[in-house]
């Protein structure tokens, strides 16, 4: 019903509850609490995948995150398509279709293939060595080629339509890993009190006691679940992948919620990203099964033996029904009699070691198991699944003993004993240290306040990782109790290696490296890395090629990179290594763990941050009478502004025209909400506004106001606006729009750390006011009806004058400020008032001819008078003298921010780049913003393979007013050029240019008094 | 991300933190005064400490406050965190030494 | 003519289960030397004197501890005048700084059992209430967006946002709790977990 190969009885599988599923397009039957892969061996199927480089059919080597090779796309429809999931991993559900990858056509047969028969012309490092010339050749060839040939799965063609999750969370103990230590650690740590939270990848807890045939272990286990689901103050997390380990306790978890799920809620999110932030962590990940390294160790049907009594105990799988092992370690034992008891035949167990005695070996041979001692495996048979092995004793000197004897099979179990999971501990900058006794690096001195229990130090026996976990729960408890939790992270320097680990089981050590082969003896490929398709010989050659670093052999090979982060393939390399360079593994060294532990999705990692949550988008008070009046917008940092107002038939070039037309002959109106704000009150604001910007303040009368210059302390222009002094002891400071929040952080910084005695207090108010700009000959007859008790008169009301009054009876600030080069206000009120405010003076204007004008406008009217906008004349690099605005300096002044700059020889150096205006010789010709400015033809240094260029194009607009292009532009010696001709390459070719003043328009600025 | 302490608010994620470069770089009293050469040094060299460093960050999104601190740039872990205008905290005795 | 304009317009929010929007108020930002705050606070009837990053209240005012020298105080809408006109006279010629910002931003309160869980979608402080006990308030981070978090009561935080942000953090706020209609995902799959 389940599959040929499932067990009659046992297993957690929900016998009551089959679920269909397709592989491949074939249509299966699994159960409930079945994985993808557990469910296909159920079906008798080995055959997942293809391998990375060389295409070589391959089976399921694990049963858990580690597996390497059973990597497949599980598709819910085009959008919904996750590729290089483990099918160890992927839950079962009702419909689930899945697919392999890297194969054509098919899984059975793949053209790919060939490169296994190629694979002598392979050898690591081969891209560096094979594609080396023609060097034109990478773009079009080599890199085609190798990117169609190797790779894994593909991602989705359509936009991600699930949604992610964020949650942050914090405990005092976090427990990573819901195998026998963790339970024990978060039911000792819950026990003390302490917030828990427990997290385990898998969708139940218990880790390697859901493998467990045995009832004790179970009832514990069941026992231990229920008390800390009672207890509320522990959190309990499945499904939750801790993938990374970063500074300070911080821990991400990648939670999946619908994974598992036939037909998820569209509300639920499909996985939740946890920054978990622990005051103790508790790491108990385990410890992963090391294969052995023979030749042909890479079929279909060749597994780990932990990996076997998985399937069987857990999914109750039948993985093969002719079993040969071959093992330094005891488990392969346990698998044998459990397969035995489930009705397979067990041809072989070559033990590696010269005796096999432990209590498993003993149990074995009673049930009248075969076992050869001092075994080892020469070679395997069968094509897409194993069929056969060579198995052979060696002496010590590694001769054969007797002849080497063919073993039919069809399943082939391996362990090479366990590897201890480290790669948190590692990830946390906490010390690996290289332990005799079980033959792994266990963690040693940690960086952070962690701490690693059970098999992942090395505690392998089950009594005794339970004990390892219970007391390191109870400790982390009490140390998390002890510290006071507003003294953070201070003074902790990294944590004593961890107490001495009380029992050791040394039948757990097992091999690592290559098996001994007899002398003289060459097999087919053996692996050592089976994600990315290393082999003995590729470690070989790099040895051979004097890298002697495992770091550099790491690259050089590939062997333990990318996803699988060296699971399964870590020790084995080193093993190899240290046998090649004849050096103790401890000396080989360690390559650094990198996170995540498995692959984690772009979803989760972004989580909110998509869409409209992308970023804040940030309106103003007149957004939506702008959206009503068919602004099309732009974006300015985080803002929306008006860029222009078409109307019906217009194209932007039309529009801008028509707004500045009105604003130089009418009246036009303008949001200029966007500018930043800070009000500067207090004894001492003169004295701040002198110190810190260039202009001289002292003179400045209440109710006048100032263009502002603020400079870097490297003497360059950083930030400018317009400045009003409101009462005595009140300035109010406007900013540019992109400059609001960076420009008070700077001053707060003088203030707080230069200046301390200074009484002066700094306010945002850039999102109180709304500003109106009111800008035309006609503005102030617009205005003149809406204003009380302020007087318009250009007499009282001069140009860079500011009055408090009322405003279409709201109280205000009514600035006489331009930056358009015509007669202009600028309303501001409380911001709630704002669209009140807009639309009476809109209406008011309406006989007028009022036109509404956006930022293109706003920016060609302030280029036609040669106004600079920072950011776009300013780059970081240009100082005051450059942009033509040295009189805003007051130099009589002893100090002021980046006074000290100027007097640098480089910043007055006569060929500094000066801003100027440049006249295209033909009218019609708009030049491209950041256009290179070269010099005449006639001009240039001979012999130069190219022109040098003299300048650069800031701003360049068609002008409505001249009816003409115009353009600013920083040129070396600007100001001096006036009159010559220059060149400005186009896509049509050089236009000559004439060099002008920067203002274009009303150069004696007469239209400024309207 | 790390936890960082502020002096006024307590421990708080380095979300609500600005960096604020290296701590004690003094802007001279009188700049006009300051040689060409130590002012091109004022403005641009900096330590690149490996071990502890003081350095200033700033409470941005809290109390908004400067602050001193010094950090170990190899574990990342705060030794100490002083207001402005004051003096560097002695280090713990068994503090890692600054590594030449 | 003011009369007319008496109505206040606030910027567009998403609106949903856990998050309403708070009637207008006046706010102002008040920053000054320890005496000076506590010379205001006498004259308002409430401690401007409180501990870092906490709260005082009486029966028409909040004071907010934003920093050292910077208090937020929080008031009904046609209080401004008065707040303002009461803390000029006590303080004199007394150095200090007193800003309107009434408009700048806006209050908005996040209730229900699923306060907590809501606010860590995008908080990162321990929102515990040993952590961040009632009549606790500070500036933090919501996500991208800078708030003001006071929690008013074990399962009721007020928050101030700036008004440009107020969309972007409302929204925020929405996508947060949509998941939450749904049973606790957290506790409910722990329960089959064995």
């Amino acid at each position: 019903m389940s599959g040929a190969f499932r067990a009659a009885a046992g297993g957690s599988v929900d016998r009551s509850r089959p679920l269909r599923f397709r592989f491949d397009g074939a249509s299966f039957t699994g159960l409930a609490g079945d994985t993808l892969a557990s469910a296909l061996l159920a079906n008798g199927v080995h055959l997942l995948g293809r391998s990375f480089k060389y295409h070589r059919p391959r089976g399921l080597l694990a049963a858990g995150a580690e597996e390497p090779n059973a990597l497949v796309t599980v598709r819910r429809d085009q959008a919904r398509c996750t590729p290089n999931l483990r099918a160890t991993q992927v839950e079962l559900y009702e419909g689930l279709e899945a697919h392999s990858q890297n194969r054509w056509p098919s899984l059975a047969f793949d053209i790919g293939a060939i490169n296994d028969l190629l694979s002598p012309l392979f050898p690591a490092g081969f891209y560096y060595k094979t594609f080396m010339w023609p060097r034109r050749a990478w773009k079009t060839l080599y890199e085609p080629f190798i990117r169609a040939a190797a790779g894994l799965g593909r991602a989705p063609s359509e936009a991600d339509p699930d949604r992610y999750g964020n949650r942050y969370a914090h405990c005092d103990v976090l427990v990573v890993g819901a195998g026998p230590s963790g339970v024990a650690a978060a039911v000792a740590a819950g026990a003390a009190g302490a917030r828990v939270i427990l997290c385990d990848e898998q969708a139940q807890f218990g880790g390697s006691l859901l493998s467990d045939p045995d009832q004790p272990p179970a009832a514990w286990l069941a026992a231990s679940l229920a008390s800390l689901r009672s207890n509320a103050r522990v959190t309990l997390l499945p499904r939750s992948t801790a993938f990374g380990y970063f500074p300070h306790n911080l821990v991400a978890l990648n939670q999946r919620l619908t994974d598992h799920l036939h037909d998820p809620a569209s509300v639920q999110p499909r996985e939740r990203c946890w920054q978990v932030r622990a005051r103790e962590v508790v790491l108990a990940t385990g410890a992963i099964e090391r294969p052995l390294v023979f030749p042909g160790n890479d079929r279909p049907g060749i597994m780990l033996a932990a990996a076997a009594r998985s399937f069987l105990n857990r999914y109750a799988v039948i993985p093969g029904r002719r079993v040969v092992l071959i093992t330094a370690c005891d488990e392969a034992y346990r698998a044998a009699l459990e397969l035995h008891q489930a009705g397979s035949a067990i041809a072989m167990i070559g033990d590696l070691r010269a005796r096999a005695v432990g209590p498993w070996a003993e149990a074995a041979r009673t049930a009248g198991l075969p076992v050869q001692t001092q075994c080892t495996l020469l070679g395997t048979g069968g094509r897409l699944r194993v069929s056969s092995v060579r198995l052979a004793r060696l002496d010590a000197q590694q001769r054969l003993l007797g002849r080497p004897q063919i073993y039919a099979c069809d399943l082939v179990l391996m362990s090479g004993g366990f590897t201890p999971s480290v790669h948190l501990h590692s990830q946390s900058r906490g010390k690996l240290a290289w332990d005799e006794t079980v033959q792994s690096f266990i963690p040693a001195q940690a960086a952070e306040r962690t701490r690693s229990a059970g098999a992942c130090r090395g505690v392998f026996s089950l009594a005794a990782a339970i004990q390892d976990g219970s007391a390191a729960g109870a400790a982390a408890a009490r140390d998390a109790a002890a510290r006071d939790p507003a003294a953070g992270n201070a003074g902790f320097a990294g944590r004593a290696p961890e107490p001495p680990i009380p029992e050791r089981d040394a039948s757990m050590a097992g091999f690592s490296g290559a098996l001994p082969q007899p002398q003289a003896h060459t097999g087919s490929k053996a692996f050592v890395d089976w994600q990315n398709d290393v082999t003995t010989r590729d470690l070989a050659l790099a040895t051979r090629e004097g890298f002697a670093s495992i770091e550099h052999i790491k690259r050089y090979t590939t062997t333990g990179m990318a996803t699988d982060q060296g699971k399964t393939s870590n020790l084995n390399a080193l093993g190899f290594v240290s046998q090649r360079l004849d050096k103790a593994i401890a000396e080989v060294g360690l390559t650094t763990f990198r996170m995540p532990y498995t692959p984690v999705t772009f979803g989760s990692l972004a989580g909110f941050a998509r869409g409209e949550l992308f970023d804040p988008v940030r309106t103003t008070p007149l957004h939506d009478w702008a959206l009503r009046h068919g602004a099309v917008f732009e974006d300015v940092g985080l803002w929306k502004r008006a860029r222009y107002f078409p109307r019906a038939g217009e194209h932007m070039h039309a529009a801008v025209a028509r707004e500045c037309r009105a604003v130089r002959s009418a009246c036009g109106i303008f949001d200029a909400s966007t500018l930043g704000k800070i009000e500067v009150v207090g004894p001492d604001a003169v004295t701040l506004m002198n110190r810190l910007y260039a202009n001289a303040w002292n003179n400045l009368a209440i109710g006048r106001c100032r263009y502002g210059l603020l400079l870097r302390e490297d003497g360059f222009v950083l930030d400018d606006g317009v400045v009003a002094r409101t009462a005595e002891q009140r300035l109010h400071v406007t900013t540019t729009t992109g400059g609001a929040a960076r420009v008070l952080a700077l001053m707060e910084d003088y203030l707080q750390t230069e200046w301390r005695q200074l009484q002066v207090w700094l306010t945002s108010t850039t999102e109180q006011w709304a500003v109106i700009a009111l800008q035309g000959p006609e503005s102030r007859r617009v205005l003149q009806g809406l204003v009380e008790d302020i007087d318009l008169s250009a007499a009282a009301l001069p140009h860079m004058s500011v009055a408090r009054g009322r405003i279409c009876g709201v109280p205000g600030l009514l600035f006489r400020v331009s930056f358009t080069g015509e007669l202009g206000f600028e309303v501001n009120v409380p911001a709630d008032f704002a669209l009140t405010v807009w639309q009476a003076i809109y209406q008011a204007g309406a006989p007028y001819g009022m036109t509404s004008y956006g930022t293109e406008a706003m920016h060609v009217l302030r280029a036609e008078k040669g106004y600079i906008i920072i950011g776009q004349e300013t780059d970081g690099t240009v100082t005051a003298d450059d942009v033509g605005l040295s009189w805003a300096i007051g130099r009589s002044k002893p100090d002021f921010v980046g006074k000290r700059s100027l007097a640098r020889p480089a910043l007055s150096a006569v060929d500094r780049k000066q801003l100027v205006g440049l006249l295209t010789a033909d009218p019609n010709t708009v030049l491209e913003e950041g256009s290179q400015v070269l010099p005449a033809p006639g001009q240039r240094a001979p012999r130069l393979p190219a022109p040098r260029p003299i300048g650069h194009v800031t701003s360049s607009y068609h002008s409505p007013t001249l009816d003409r292009s115009i353009a600013l532009a920083l040129i070396a010696g600007g100001r001096a050029r006036i009159g010559q001709t220059l060149s400005v390459p186009t896509a049509a070719g050089e236009m000559p240019v004439t060099v002008t003043s920067a203002v274009f328009y009303d150069p004696q600025g007469a239209r400024l008094n309207g | 991300m790390l936890l960082i302490t502020c002096p006024y608010c307590g421990t708080r994620p380095e979300l609500e933190f600005a960096y604020g470069g290296q701590a004690h770089v003094a802007r001279p009293q009188d700049p006009a005064a300051v040689g060409a050469q130590d002012w091109a040094d004022f403005l641009y060299m900096r330590d690149n400490t490996r071990g502890v460093h003081a350095e200033r960050w700033r409470h941005t999104h809290g109390c908004g406050r400067f602050f001193n601190a010094l950090r170990d740039t190899r574990s990342d872990q705060f030794l100490g965190i002083y207001r402005v205008g004051e003096s560097a905290p002695a280090l713990p005795p068994d503090a890692p030494k600054e590594v030449p | 003519m003011a009369e007319r304009y008496s109505d206040r317009q606030p910027p567009p929010i998403t609106r949903s289960a856990v998050l309403r929007l708070l009637p207008p108020a006046a706010r102002h930002v008040l920053r000054g030397a320890p005496s000076v705050l506590a010379t205001a606070g006498d004259a308002l009837g409430l401690s401007l004197s409180m501990p870092a990053c906490r709260a005082s209240v009486n029966a028409t005012l909040a004071a907010l501890w934003l920093a050292p020298d910077e208090r937020l105080l929080l008031g009904e809408d046609a209080s401004a005048a008065d707040t303002s006109s009461r803390i000029a006279q006590a303080l004199g010629d007394q150095a200090h700084s007193l800003v309107d910002v009434s408009h700048r931003q806006l209050g908005l309160a996040i209730s229900g059992p699923h306060a907590v869980t809501v606010l860590a979608s995008g908080c990162p402080l321990d929102l515990d209430r040993s952590a961040f006990p009632v009549g606790m308030c500070t500036r933090t981070v919501l996500a991208k967006a800078e708030i003001v978090l006071w929690r008013i009561a074990d399962d009721d935080f007020h928050l101030e946002v700036w008004r440009s942000f107020a969309a972007y953090v409302s929204g925020l706020i929405a996508e947060a709790g949509r998941e939450l209609a749904l049973p606790d995902l957290a506790v409910a799959s722990s329960d089959r977990a064995t």
